[in-house]
């Protein structure tokens, strides 16, 4: 496979100087024990050794590291309140990503790497990882589902960037993902490179993969004639990134870019597909969303956040990235580091 | 040579006559000049004149029966057309149209109860896509293959085994327990919404086309037929009055017989066209539209339905266009409304309790099943999933058992209101019948009268 590259997931790629201290402090007893088993990376952006992290570049003028969220609490607030009144959790999750959030056709309920999480929150808060209400919400849904008070949290691969951060607040980052080229293990596609050219393209409308392809397209086809309007082929450009596998399988288009994390889902439902280059191309972290200025809640998060990473290879978090995610994306070692706001 | 006033002296010259214009013309003159200068001669005596008005009546009547014994003989061909071909070819693009509606509806539905497909709901998917190839099969051999209804009828042929595929494939993966297997369950909806759904509907729309073409032609007055009458029946009453007038009797016989047979004719053909046009009518609008509204109806019932369980296997994946909606929960709402403006129409339409009856029964069998959906979606939207998809595919109190009561009694409206179809336009048909054989015989009875009438009178002159 393609992931047999450089050195660790977890920790590189953590920008912000005030962070480091808590950020080695948290995950250097998580990641030196895999570390030292000789993990293979599956998002080797840097080549950094344990302990050491890589500057992220400022994503935003004033917006410097979106990734940092507030220290972890215990302590109850408002939003906490009201969650612990209503004896439910209501979470807004997906139910097309397969590993992360899917609806078991067998047994009809909700599995994956996310509802794990969503579980373990519920548990924290309530007691109970049962009392738990899914919402199965749709990705452009996300942030209004949370400012319309429909859900608590959203945990639903929403990646954390500067652009959400003035909408909705954050955890820290439970994931680490990014764009990724999916195609046929036969296929002459290496990557997110030149050998695009003149392939067709398929991406899911509106996603960081298809802003990217129109930033540098390397001469692929990607834009169906009437995208954004009622007369959408949904050929090139579909609703759902599960769509552009259909279309795959079919020999409707020639690769697949999405992000990995979701790829590997895909690729986890057709062992004749693959994830092409060494890496994403892109970096992301996913984390929980809550309302804007739910601190109270985000605190909350961040402190189960602290309890799911903790234990090394037997962490709730490795077991969970085990039993869902080690088939498709291969190669994790340990969860990406938390970052603190010092403030 | 000067007329006699009074016809009782011309028998003395007629045993003149006959050779005069026999002898008299020169054959110098060519094959036109010869029968117009007799012509010419003929109208000189009155005899003459009796026999080229004796000639003219006969034709007037023949051309008369002629003319309506072929105008008749076409409306009924027409009405033929729309009882036995184009009707049922527009009744067969319905049929079409439904099973591969009712066919996605029933691959959703499967779809949804999870690995164990209930037997019912599969046996439902695989005779809508029997009848559908079968309907095709039949329809393409009835219809040129390059006109637009072929071409619709090729794009059918060609996308259903495409769509069957991709439903297989979303059987296939969803009996593994992936997801992927919603993925493709949503391509073979959007085929069949975005392509073969509106083909047909193209078709049963070019197939009611040529029905309502059918219609016209059968409906069509027969003027020159009924013009010919009017004035065979003027140049009958013209000979008798000319008749009347130069002998001061009142009748001739034969020329009455020719009149009487006339005038029978001309009611018969009047009366005929009139009662088959009005029963034509009344399968038009009390079979017809009805048929056509009910039909628009049963199919948006059927896509709603698919929609509303796409909802449940969507799960949010895809939204409308603006971004906002889900999408199928929309299309859903979007069909309901088109079903119940629908079914005002058909109850409008229906004009006995046998036909409004059924269509009252599936009004409110909407509105339980819209009450219904509104109780499943706040389930779905609370976190239920389980309890909401109960609410939509369970056997009893769901919104499934609502859709299924629709669709019963909109196929019970269908059934009746094709009976009344076909019974009124039998009658509009039988109302023709005999009228071409009748009006051949009765313009030969006319001719002969009207002939042996003006011999009578030219007897006189022997």
């Amino acid at each position: 496979m393609t992931r047999t590259g450089s050195a660790r997931a977890g920790l590189r790629g953590w920008g912000g100087v005030t962070g480091m201290a808590v950020a080695c402090a948290v995950t250097a007893s998580l990641t030196l024990l895999p570390l030292s088993h000789g993990g293979a990376d599956s998002f080797g952006v840097g080549v950094s050794g344990p302990g050491t992290a890589t500057a992220v570049p400022a994503r935003a003028d004033d917006c410097k590291d979106p990734e940092a969220s507030l220290q972890p609490s215990s302590a109850d607030g408002p939003s906490i309140a009201k969650i612990k009144a209503r004896g439910k959790l209501i979470a807004g999750v997906d139910q097309n990503s397969f590993r992360w959030g899917y609806r078991n056709p067998e047994t009809g309920r909700l599995e994956g790497f996310d509802i794990d999480l969503v579980r373990a929150i519920a548990q924290d808060i309530l007691g109970d990882p049962d009392k738990v209400i899914f919402r199965a919400i749709p990705t452009n849904q996300r942030i209004a589902a949370l400012e319309n008070d429909k859900v608590d949290v959203v945990v639903r691969t929403m990646t954390i960037n500067c652009g959400r951060l003035d909408q909705v607040s954050f955890s820290t980052a439970y994931f680490q993902a990014g764009q990724q080229v999916l195609a046929p293990k036969d296929s002459p596609i290496t990557g997110y490179d030149k050998s695009l050219a003149g392939k067709r393209v398929c991406t899911a409308e509106g996603s960081t993969a298809y802003e990217a392809l129109e930033k540098q397209s390397f001469g692929a086809v990607f834009k169906d004639e009437h995208d954004g309007t009622e007369a959408d082929e949904d050929r090139l450009t579909v609703p759902n990134q599960l769509d552009c596998l259909v279309r795959l399988q079919l020999g409707e288009v020639d690769a697949v870019v999405t992000d990995n994390a979701l790829a590997a889902g895909q690729a986890a439902q057709d062992p004749a597909v693959v994830l092409k280059g060494d890496k994403p191309f892109t970096t992301e972290y996913y984390g929980v969303a809550t309302k804007h200025g739910a601190n109270d809640l985000v605190a909350r998060v961040n402190q189960v956040l602290v309890d799911y990473r903790k234990g090394g290879a037997d962490s709730p978090w490795m077991v969970s990235y085990r039993k869902w995610l080690a088939t498709g994306l291969p190669g994790i070692t340990a969860p990406p580091a938390p970052k603190y706001r010092s403030n | 040579m000067t007329y006699p006033p009074n016809v009782r002296t011309a028998p003395d010259h007629v045993p003149a006559q006959p050779p005069v214009p026999a002898s008299v013309p020169a054959p110098q003159g060519g094959a036109w000049s010869e029968p117009a200068a007799r012509l010419r001669a003929a109208a000189t005596t009155e005899p003459g004149r009796l026999q080229i008005i004796g000639a003219v009546l006969a034709a007037l009547v023949v051309a008369f029966g002629a003319v309506t014994a072929i105008e008749v003989s076409d409306r009924a061909a027409a009405t033929d057309d729309v009882v036995s071909r184009s009707q049922p070819l527009s009744a067969e693009a319905a049929n079409i149209y439904r099973s591969l509606a009712d066919a996605d509806t029933a691959a959703a539905s499967g779809f949804l109860a999870g690995a164990q497909e209930p037997r019912d709901v599969r046996e439902r998917y695989e005779k809508d896509i029997k009848d559908a190839s079968r309907l095709l099969v039949k329809a393409a051999s009835t219809t040129d293959a390059t006109s637009p209804s072929g071409q619709e009828i090729a794009t059918l042929n060609q996308e259903l085994p495409r769509y069957t595929g991709l439903v297989e494939r979303a059987r296939a993966n969803n009996r593994q327990g992936l997801p992927l297997g919603g993925a493709y369950l949503r391509y073979a909806n959007q085929k069949m919404s975005k392509e073969l759904l509106p083909a047909a509907e193209r078709l049963y729309t070019a197939e009611t086309g040529r029905l309502d073409q059918d219609y016209d032609s059968a409906r069509a007055w027969p003027f020159f037929s009924l013009g010919l009458g009017v004035v065979a029946l003027g140049a009958l009453f013209w000979a008798q009055r000319r008749n009347y007038r130069r002998t001061n009797r009142v009748f001739n016989h034969g020329l009455l017989a020719a009149t009487a047979a006339s005038t029978v004719l001309v009611l018969w053909l009047a009366v005929g066209h009139t009662v088959a046009r009005t029963e034509l009518q009344d399968a038009d609008v009390h079979g017809q539209q009805s048929l056509d509204v009910l039909n628009q109806a049963r199919i948006n019932s059927l896509k709603a339905r698919a929609n509303e369980l796409l909802t449940v296997v969507a799960r949010g994946a895809v939204l409308t266009a603006d971004g906002r909606n889900d999408k199928y929960e929309t299309d859903y709402t979007t069909g309901m409304k088109a079903l119940g403006d629908e079914l005002g129409t058909a109850g409008k339409l229906a004009d006995d309790s046998q036909g409004s009856g059924p269509v009252a029964n599936a009004i409110s069998g909407v509105s339980e099943w819209q009450t219904r959906h509104r109780t499943a979606r706040k389930t779905d939207d609370n976190g239920d999933y389980e309890g909401a998809l109960k609410q939509i595919i369970g056997a009893k109190d769901s919104t499934g058992e609502s859709f299924n009561r629709v669709d019963d009694a909109l196929e019970q409206a269908l059934a009746h209101e094709q009976g009344e179809f076909t019974r009124a336009a039998k009658d509009g048909r039988g109302a023709l019948g005999g009228l071409p054989v009748g009006a051949a015989a009765l313009a030969a009875l006319a001719a002969v009268a009207a002939i042996i009438g003006v011999n009578r009178r030219l007897s006189e002159y022997r």
